[in-house]
């Protein structure tokens, strides 16, 4: 009987033996020596896993900026004054990076684009109703106007205006990228500040056709084109490109004759001459993790 | 409900598992012949009518065409011809609208004001003379789609690789969506034509066995069928089939005849079975023994709110609206137009776009019909479970559609929908959940393509 409990005691205190062998080997084999300052870069790091940066996470943001690929001030969601924080931390160069700012290529609202028909569903949002043949507006590439883009910001950067129109804020505005990707009509796009001069317009119909569906719609007239400094601004199937290379070259001059504002000079934030009002809160159900 | 013994069907009908009964409202339409519609003015001919890469235009401003006449030649290897229905002028190749809601390219052709019927075009090479590639290459250029609706290239899908063998050529006529009965006319006006093509296709494909599946709602097209059949002297077995939704889509048709499934993402081929819708098959026998491209089809339009419901042949590039006109027009009531049946169309905003080659019927309803229903939560009654063909789990993909959760959707398998609508029919809260899935599908596909 006590040699019974002997031997089980044995067995057991044995292997516990073994694995603690086993474990402390590993310890000293397999350890993997990891920068203690990757932890420190990435508690100063604004933990939005936004991705704006490039790289899927903050974690790996804070790898690259520790073994120096990568500027930290690709961080756009970071403060200035963090970013120099880390810089500090770090000891080397944050790197300097225009802020970039989603803007709009649609002026396109309740008021000024037509609708053809009422959209009776009940999944109220841009991606439902696109999938309906592609909306009821009038105009095939036109903004719908159900919000998508104001559900999908994690920074609260977006709102729609009175107008229906989903308004960014620049000072809030990260440019991660995520009211690109939900954007049915693909109508986003991600600008650095100094890009004044916006054509807000994505309409490749003929001039009195595209003006027949929106009153704000590029008719590709060419005053612009005129107004403009040489190659700034040119006429590609029937919409007015701006060829930003040149953007230094640019002025609101080349708006001022524009006979439909569908070109316009933007200093800060878009469709601020409209008046514009926050929606009550609930208006748009907002996504949650919550399942 | 009918006879099945008296018109020689099978007591017990095969048929697949879950699905629903919607009702079928073919009454309206089922006994119409099919009318030829007269020429209109104006005819808009978009370029992308298929799956694929759009047709590339062979024609310019002011030419003068043919009907039947090569306007625009296949694009790529997955893309098709297409031909003028109309003797008339090329007046514009620019952006019109398009049925799926884009302005796409498109060729514009003035129909002569006394454009006859009369077709101009060299008479088409017997098909046995043919050879295996020239016949493909003959099917491309006859601009051949699948006409059920989703209008595949033919040619693609009867290109059966060296390496793959056909045990059943099927013929789908179940036409499951209810108020359609365009296959249902065509099964039974052009039995010998659809015998005819089945012989062409079958003396390239080899296929084991050859069949024709009707759901038992058309016994007057399971007669119709035998009878050309025995007349031609080609044996073809017609497969009655029970009424259920959706039993015209190809994997469910072959899980009822063959009780097969076909494994996820796999197409027919994979397990050696050619589904094609039966009007493909009769323009393939039309381009081969009557040079006729695929210039027109038949499409039904019906519903409650449509003065005189029909099947009408119409040249593809016809407005609508003026089909809708040649139908006696809409009644007052009107309040929602579809393109397809009540299941899977698509919710028109105008009806100033063209017929295209996937057009198969025009539906048009009243309120009394399309009284939205408020979305309320998810009860977990699990019907949508019951309902789905494909064993999916709506309730969950529709779920994480609205979150926004892509990924775990495609986890999910999101991608094998096929959208047949029967999950948001019999959910009780009125949750709509394919139009989730459908948009959660574009977004899977949309972040995949990047």
């Amino acid at each position: 009987m006590v040699s019974e409990i002997v031997i089980a005691v044995g067995i057991l205190a044995g292997l516990g033996l073994l694995f603690a062998i086993i474990l402390a080997v590993a310890y000293k084999k397999l350890r993997v020596e990891e920068d203690p300052r990757i932890d420190q870069v990435e508690e100063m790091l604004p933990h939005a896993n936004c991705g704006a940066c490039g790289e899927p996470g903050c974690r790996v943001f804070a790898e690259k900026v520790v073994a120096n690929q990568i500027k930290i001030s690709k961080c756009t969601v970071s403060s200035q004054s963090a970013i120099e924080r880390i810089a500090e931390y770090l000891g080397v160069d944050a790197g300097s990076e225009e802020k970039r700012v989603a803007r709009l290529l649609c002026a396109g609202g309740k008021k000024e684009a037509h609708s053809l028909a009422e959209y009776a569903g009940t999944l109220r949002t841009c991606r439902g109703e696109a999938v309906v043949t592609g909306g009821p507006k009038a105009c095939a590439w036109g903004c719908l106007g159900l919000g998508d883009c104001v559900n999908v910001c994690d920074f609260d950067a977006l709102f729609l205006n009175e107008d229906g129109l989903p308004a960014v804020i620049p000072e809030k505005c990260t440019a991660c990228g995520d009211c690109v990707e939900i954007c049915p009509k693909g109508l986003f796009e991600l600008m650095p500040e100094s890009r004044k001069l916006i054509v807000q317009c994505k309409s490749l119909l003929e001039g009195s056709l595209a003006e027949s569906k929106c009153s704000v719609a590029c008719t590709a007239c060419g005053r612009c084109v005129a107004d403009a400094a040489p190659g700034l601004i040119e006429i590609r199937s029937n919409l007015a490109v701006i060829n930003y290379d040149l953007n230094h070259l640019a002025s609101p001059e080349a708006t001022l004759r524009c006979p439909t504002n569908a070109i316009v000079w933007v200093e800060n934030q878009q469709f601020e001459k409209r008046p514009t009002v926050w929606l009550p809160l609930g208006r748009v159900e907002k996504y949650t993790e919550e399942t | 409900m009918i006879g099945t013994t008296a018109n020689g069907l099978k007591d017990k009908l095969l048929t697949f598992r879950h699905g629903i009964h919607p009702e079928e409202y073919k009454e309206l339409s089922s006994c119409r012949r099919i009318e030829r519609m007269p020429f209109v003015e104006d005819y808009t001919l978009p370029l992308l009518q298929h799956i694929g890469a759009p047709s590339r235009p062979v024609v310019h401003k002011g030419q003068r065409v043919r009907k039947g006449e090569l306007i625009a030649e296949p694009g790529s290897y997955v893309s098709v011809a297409l031909h003028s229905p109309v003797d008339g002028t090329v007046t514009d190749v620019g952006l019109y609208g398009h049925p799926n809601g884009q302005m796409l390219p498109a060729i514009r052709i003035k129909a002569d004001p006394f454009s006859t019927q009369q077709l101009n075009r060299p008479a088409q090479r017997p098909p046995e003379e043919l050879t295996k590639e020239e016949f493909i290459q003959a099917i491309q250029q006859a601009g051949i789609v699948g006409l059920g609706g989703a209008a595949f290239p033919a040619h693609v899908k009867f290109n059966i690789s060296e390496d793959k063998h056909c045990r059943y050529l099927m013929l789908n006529g179940c036409e499951c969506e209810p108020f359609l009965t365009c296959d249902h006319r065509v099964m039974l006006e052009y039995a010998g034509e659809l015998i005819d093509g089945t012989r062409i296709l079958q003396h390239f494909i080899q296929a084991d066995k050859v069949c024709i599946a009707i759901e038992a709602n058309k016994p007057d097209a399971v007669v119709a069928l035998r009878e050309a059949s025995a007349r031609l002297g080609f044996p073809v077995e017609v497969a009655p089939l029970k009424v259920k939704y959706p039993q015209g889509a190809e994997k469910m048709m072959i899980s009822a005849i063959l009780g097969e499934e076909v494994p996820a993402g796999k197409l027919p081929i994979d397990v050696g079975v050619l589904v094609s819708n039966v009007g493909t098959i009769v323009a393939l026998s039309q381009y081969f023994r009557q040079s006729q491209p695929l210039i027109e089809r038949v499409i039904t339009v019906t519903g409650t709110a449509v003065a005189r419901p029909a099947n009408v042949l119409v040249p593809l590039g016809t407005p609508m609206r003026d089909l809708v006109e040649f139908c006696g027009g809409v009644t007052g009531e009107a309040t929602r137009i579809l393109l397809g049946g009540p299941m899977m169309g698509i919710v028109q905003k105008t009806l100033d776009t063209p017929v295209v080659k996937g057009t198969s019927g025009i539906l048009v309803l009243t309120e009394r019909e399309v009284q939205d229903i408020d979305t309320f939560s998810c009860i977990r009654c699990g019907r949508c479970l019951e309902a789905c063909p494909l064993f999916l789990n709506p309730a969950r993909l529709g779920l994480l559609a609205r979150k926004g959760l892509w990924d775990d959707m495609e986890d999910n398998n999101a991608l094998d929908c096929f959208e047949c609508g029967s999950c948001s029919y019999v959910c009780p809260s009125g949750i709509p959940l394919v139009q989730s899935i459908k948009v959660g599908k574009a977004m899977i596909r949309e972040r995949k393509s990047k």
